[in-house]
């Protein structure tokens, strides 16, 4: 009877309670845990104690993998590592690849990279939206957000023949051309959403259980989400600046206006807010772009053996999650000497303990969803 | 700070003992330093390099400038990197473990947030047997993981590290996967 | 009919054997219709949740997917009965009976119409009450009886969370037995027959109303208030464990219980049987056709609940009860007393 006891009255002093705290392994097979991510608790009643994530179920070793391949391999298996962003991964190391050797991109690739980006952005943050309403209860926005993105993986597929795993960048540009429905389609898209956006609004973020759940839990301090190396919306709702784009531009989006979505309260609210204005950006970035897709070639030749110069190469983007980090070190040879994938969940993986604990079971599933964890991203 | 002003004020935290001792006085540089207490016990130890600072910096082949730490140095200057007003590199954004052959060793990558200037540091050591270093995550809560990450992978300990065991890996597993000489006939697939 | 076949019965048994074979067949009739009306429930909540969340949903499995429920009931009698280890057997194999029986029971006192009433009781509401939360044991017994740490959790919610809201729809209720003065079913579908009680008691029927549809939502453990199952946060919370029929029985029950909820609704609220300003009064037999309307138009809104709210976490479930809807509750009582005190209720 001590958990109602402490339920009902969690500041009473139950001292005629016996309080015993218990373990409880959530995940590997969990619905909140999107994939197989491994959280012991130590649980007081439905208080969180402690939180130890145990990951590894789903690691693939791609580090290790990439020191056996050439560089155009080792693009098709960063897919798998956020696959929610996997236009943005494969960019990251394309745009290393570019550096090392020093190449002259033509503007159209920059643009269309920019451009898909965004779109992978916004197709990662509506699957977010839907599942963390799945989290907190609400089941019906999961199929809103996936109304949206189907859109955006129509374009895709249209484009690059995949519709998740895209594979469309190369070290050199992009695969192929777009797809002469490209631009329209974009368009219709930029349109269509801009109308769904105040749905989501209305749907979720004004209903007053879901503020209730989201306000004041999970508080991340600025401090702390620098000292933990937080990035992307999970810093930003902290009120730390961070975004990649915005610090460090890459590819065609030093030629685009767009703010940088920032909320100081570090709670689940401002994080969700963050996506949420995060997804109007892209839309403006998208929409400064789609008009002037400069002509030209759409990539430049490299050769069929790829050997960058000896050296480090490191080369930071922004995907839907935060900041991913690709550290080349090459000693001259086809095959890199070692890779190292900085990946944004794996960072905002390790602050869930420190946000998570003191709140209840309930909190821990809302605060983990707008932690937008992507499992195969954290075990790479 | 550009590269250079960096490196001019980094070097400065960790003067070369002998060089110092035939350039500057002694006293002078006990002032410039909050680490002298430090220092002096390592003076007896540290003679084999010859530079005027006990870091190396290089900037080839890297875009960053780049220190190369002694061991025993490392905690103190991640301290004072992150600790002082001109440097104030508070984030940690990336932290590799690495296995350059012979040595073994971590890159640190750090960037202010304040002033935006990044820099990278390294540490190797030859002992590939029993490699260890000082954990930094006292100073980077980030680091905490990461170093775990980096022990799963290539057995490098860490002192004073809170929660060091293995974070990806199954307890019973054997070697560590991402050292160069590792063998595994069945997983790994050799082109 | 049920006089011919009484007669028939008597015709060659005892009267005390007569009655009793009359109970089982009305049981067994009962049970089958009930069974079944429940899987199209589940049925109608898949088509519901299908048409808010931009579906089509189940639709193959006979005309327009009348059959899948079937279907799926079938499968579920064909799988295989898994379980923990260390299962307290004998109480884990018992919740779910418990659980089901006393869904099924409170069935029997709703009048659908006039004359199909099977138990018509003095204190109809109090049994109903009293019946509704007996279940709550069952969910106890197998969150508990399952050896697992979600079960117990989703188990322990349960208890707090039916206790708690046993309270405003034991008191909701309370307020409009203001208006009849009777506990019996039937006579309080007689009172209505001036105007139905939401009419009758206006303001504080209303609130009434308002609070007995929440407190019933949580008493029937669904969204927003299924903390019980809550699946992203405990799996599937107390019935985690089992599988097969014994399953369905837990799963059938919230489906009969959201029926029963919006019964008494329907009954104590909007004049059960009785037509909106006695426009069939003379044909009886389609009482059953208001009664049913009515309570599917109550299920509907509580299924529009579940498929629009997202879910309160447990602390603040309690807090809404106890902060909120019993201090509300308990004026409206006072309300309601004065209401009738002063003959201030809408007669028709």
């Amino acid at each position: 009877m001590k958990t109602e006891t402490e339920k009902i009255a969690p500041t009473a002093t139950n001292t005629n309670f016996k309080s015993e705290e218990y373990f409880i392994n959530m995940g590997p097979q969990h619905p909140a845990t999107h994939g197989v991510l491994r959280l012991l608790l130590t649980i007081d009643g439905e208080i969180i104690k402690k939180v130890e994530p145990d990951l590894g179920y789903i690691h693939r070793s791609i580090e290790k993998m990439c020191e056996r391949d050439s560089y155009q391999q080792i693009v098709h298996l960063t897919d798998r590592m956020d696959y929610l962003s996997s236009h943005i991964n494969n960019e990251a190391v394309c745009l290393t690849v570019e550096k090392a050797l020093q190449l002259e991109i033509p503007d159209r690739v920059k643009v269309i990279r920019t451009i898909i980006g965004e779109l992978t952005r916004i197709a990662s943050h509506c699957l977010w939206w839907g599942v963390m309403g799945m989290d907190v209860g609400a089941l019906t926005t999961y199929f809103y957000g996936f109304r949206d993105r189907e859109m955006i993986n129509d374009i895709f597929e249209e484009t690059c023949g995949a519709r998740l795993t895209m594979n469309y960048n190369i070290p050199g540009g992009l695969m192929w051309d777009i797809h002469p429905n490209f631009v329209k389609r974009t368009k219709e898209f930029v349109a269509h959403f801009k109308t769904k956006i105040p749905e989501y609004d209305r749907l979720l973020t004004g209903n007053i259980i879901f503020q209730k759940r989201m306000k004041g839990v999970g508080i991340l301090s600025k401090e702390d989400a620098i000292s933990f190396g937080a990035s992307g919306p999970v810093a930003r709702g902290s009120g730390y600046s961070c975004d990649v784009r915005k610090h460090h531009p890459y590819s065609a989006l030093d030629k685009v206006t767009f703010n940088e979505a920032l909320k100081t309260e570090g709670d689940s609210m401002a994080r969700y807010q963050v996506r949420i204005q995060e997804m109007w950006e892209s839309l403006s970035i998208i929409e400064q772009l789609i008009d002037n897709i400069p002509e030209g070639d759409y990539k430049v030749a490299t050769n069929a053996v790829i050997k960058l110069p000896k050296g480090e190469y490191y080369q930071k983007v922004e995907t839907a999650r935060g900041e991913l980090g690709v550290y080349i070190v090459s000693t001259g040879t086809k095959n890199p000497y070692r890779v190292k994938f900085r990946s944004p969940g794996f960072s905002n993986i390790s602050l869930l303990n420190h946000i998570a604990v003191g709140g209840k079971i309930g909190d821990l599933v809302a605060t983990m969803a707008t932690l937008d964890i992507v499992v195969p991203d954290i075990d790479r | 700070m550009n590269n250079n002003e960096l490196q001019e004020l980094i070097g400065s935290w960790f003067p070369n003992p002998e060089v110092t001792i035939a350039s500057v006085v002694v006293e002078e540089n006990k002032e410039s330093s909050d680490l002298s207490t430090e220092k002096d016990e390592e003076k007896i130890t540290t003679k084999e390099v010859i530079n005027p600072s006990l870091l190396s910096f290089t900037e080839e082949g890297s875009e960053f400038l780049t220190i190369v730490v002694k061991p025993e140095h490392l905690h103190a200057l991640m301290n004072q990197l992150k600790s002082n007003p001109k440097t104030r590199f508070d984030y940690l954004y990336c932290l590799t473990g690495m296995d350059w052959g012979k040595e073994l060793g971590i890159v640190y990558h750090l960037e202010s947030t304040v002033y935006r200037h990044q820099l990278v540091v390294k540490v190797n050591t030859e002992d590939r047997e029993n490699p260890v270093f000082d954990s930094v995550c006292d100073i980077w809560k980030t680091a905490e993981f990461h170093e775990r990450e980096v022990f799963d992978f290539f057995g490098i300990k860490f002192n004073n590290h809170p929660n060091l065991k293995y974070l990806f890996l199954t307890e019973e597993w054997e070697g560590y996967p991402l050292r160069k000489d590792y063998v595994d006939e069945v997983n790994m697939v050799i082109k | 009919m049920t006089k011919s076949i009484h007669q028939w019965l008597l015709s060659f048994m005892s009267e005390t054997a007569t009655s009793i074979t009359e109970m089982v067949l009305i049981a067994l009739v009962y049970l089958a219709i009930f069974a079944v009306a429940g899987l199209y429930l589940v049925l109608l909540e898949r088509r519901v949740a299908a048409w808010f969340q931009l579906r089509i949903g189940p639709n193959r499995v006979g005309f327009q997917g009348l059959l899948q429920t079937m279907a799926d009931a079938l499968k579920l009698v064909s799988k295989e009965l898994t379980g923990t280890d260390r299962a307290d057997k004998f109480l884990y194999n018992l919740a779910p009976y418990f659980v089901i029986i006393s869904a099924l029971m409170a069935l029997s006192v709703f009048p659908f119409t006039q004359e199909l009433q099977a138990f018509d009781i003095n204190i109809g509401i109090f049994f109903l009450i009293a019946i509704s939360s007996i279940g709550v044991i069952g969910i106890l017994l197998g969150g508990w009886s399952s050896n697992n740490k979600f079960s117990l959790i989703g188990a322990m919610r349960s208890g707090v969370q039916t206790i708690s809201y046993e309270l405003s729809v034991g008191l909701s209720l309370l307020t409009m037995i203001l208006l009849t003065g009777s506990l019996q079913l039937s006579e309080i579908v007689e009172v209505q027959k001036n105007g139905w009680l939401i009419v009758q008691g206006h303001i504080p029927a209303i609130i009434a109303f308002m609070i007995y549809m929440i407190a019933g939502t949580a008493e029937t453990n669904r969204a927003p208030f299924d903390m019980v199952e809550a699946e992203s946060e405990l799996g599937a919370g107390f019935h985690t464990e089992y599988s097969g029929m014994k399953f369905a029985y837990f799963f059938l029950a919230e489906f009969i219980n959201m029926f029963i909820i919006s019964a008494i609704a329907t009954t104590v609220f909007f004049g059960a049987w009785l037509s909106p300003f006695g426009i069939t009064e003379s044909i009886p037999w389609l009482g059953v056709f208001w009664f049913l309307g009515k309570t599917l138009l109550l299920v509907l809104l509580m299924m529009w609940f579940r498929w629009t709210f997202p879910r309160l976490r447990v602390d603040q479930l309690l807090t809404l009860e106890w902060k909120y809807l019993l201090p509300i509750n308990l004026v409206n009582i006072v309300l309601m007393a004065l209401i009738v005190w002063l003959n201030l209720t809408i007669q028709l």
